[in-house]
């Protein structure tokens, strides 16, 4: 599971169109990344579907970073 | 590409609702397009211009975006103009939009505000009332309108709740516009979808769980596509339906006719049952 960070990097990068030198572990992705409402929750679905694991709507709330993301999806991902 | 010779050549249309390549709206767009329309899009804001500009240019020639904010008589009223400069006349309308405030998407229908049932009714409702007269002033005889639904319209679906409410009055709706442009040979039709991870539906609370006990316990055991639901939505727009109006049609793998669960799906109901009394 060692490539999930860079699995989650590269979806934020690709998505938000981001600098990859931006997307640092501890960059929030409305604060530091310029996401919008919209963006957070395409994130999640990006996510879902790129790691085949759920992500509900308390847990996808609790998700502002990069690091949360990979921390999630470690943890819930088979 | 377009096909030369498709099923709406030369028909030009109006799509609202398009959030992003996951809507409905786009599937149906697409289709339409596939088949040689030309289509003018709006977007309700920055954020989702944004999204749907990207979208628009893969389909090349000429498909132009306008502002639109359904709830604004002003933008409504600026937006028509802009299509009658633009495109003259219209063939049909494909109206993909809802509003309701996230907060009651979840738990009781009993608790909704009737800030939010105003709210609702007016953006998911009366906007289609609202476009499909506007739309009529300039559609050439002939011509299609078409809305999308859900069958929380007519069952209860856990958390579906004043957007259920909302979409009864919009099949409602599609009846008695189908009644008022019928001399006219305008058809007014709805589509009920089965669920769709799309980024509206994801506001629904558990909507995760709707999607798996449709697939569970659908005929076809299995979820629906935009693409699907983009192919009846052609034939609905499209001169092989000139004898449908008035008319609410499922596009959601058979749920709807679902009396009894299969015992073949046993394991997964309870897995998902399960899942729903923990949250």
């Amino acid at each position: 599971m060692t490539d999930v960070a860079e699995r989650v990097k590269k979806i934020v990068v690709e998505h938000l169109g981001a600098d990859e030198a931006k997307v640092t572990e501890n960059a929030s992705f409305i604060d530091d990344l310029g996401a919008d409402s919209l963006d957070t929750v395409e994130l999640v679905m990006a996510f879902e579907e790129e790691f085949g694991c759920e992500i509900p709507d308390d847990a996808a709330e609790k998700i502002l970073t990069v690091k949360d993301a990979i921390d999630y999806i470690k943890e819930h991902s088979a | 590409m377009p096909m030369s010779g498709g099923l709406l050549q030369g028909k030009k249309g109006l799509v609202l609702g398009v959030a992003n390549d996951k809507s409905i709206a786009w599937g149906i767009a697409r289709a339409a397009h596939e088949h040689g329309a030309q289509i003018a899009f709006t977007y309700q804001s920055d954020a989702l211009l944004k999204r749907v500009q990207p979208l628009i240019d893969t389909l090349g020639g000429d498909n132009p975006v306008f502002p639109c904010d359904v709830s604004d008589d002003a933008s409504l009223d600026a937006l028509f103009a802009s299509l009658k400069d633009s495109f003259g006349t219209l063939d049909f309308v494909v109206h993909g939009i809802a509003f309701s405030d996230k907060d009651e998407l979840k738990g009781k229908y009993l608790q909704t505000t009737r800030e939010n049932f105003r709210t609702t009714m007016d953006i998911s409702v009366y906007s289609f009332v609202d476009i499909a007269r506007r739309s009529a002033e300039i559609m050439n005889d002939g011509g299609s309108m078409l809305t999308l639904s859900y069958l929380g319209a007519e069952r209860v679906v856990p958390h579906y709740n004043v957007m259920g409410v909302a979409k009864a009055a919009l099949e409602a709706s599609t009846r008695y516009l189908a009644a008022d442009l019928g001399e006219r040979g305008i058809r007014v039709n709805a589509i009920s979808a089965g669920p769709i991870r799309t980024l509206a539906a994801m506001g629904i609370g558990d909507f995760r769980n709707i999607l798996k006990w449709n697939e569970a316990n659908a005929p076809l055991r299995r979820n629906v596509t935009t693409e699907e639901v983009g192919g009846s939505g052609l034939y609905l727009l499209s001169d092989l339906a000139r004898g449908v109006t008035g008319e609410v049609h499922y596009v959601d793998s058979g749920y709807h006719l679902v009396g009894m669960l299969e015992p073949a799906s046993l394991d997964e109901n309870i897995a998902i049952l399960t899942a729903m009394k923990k949250d």
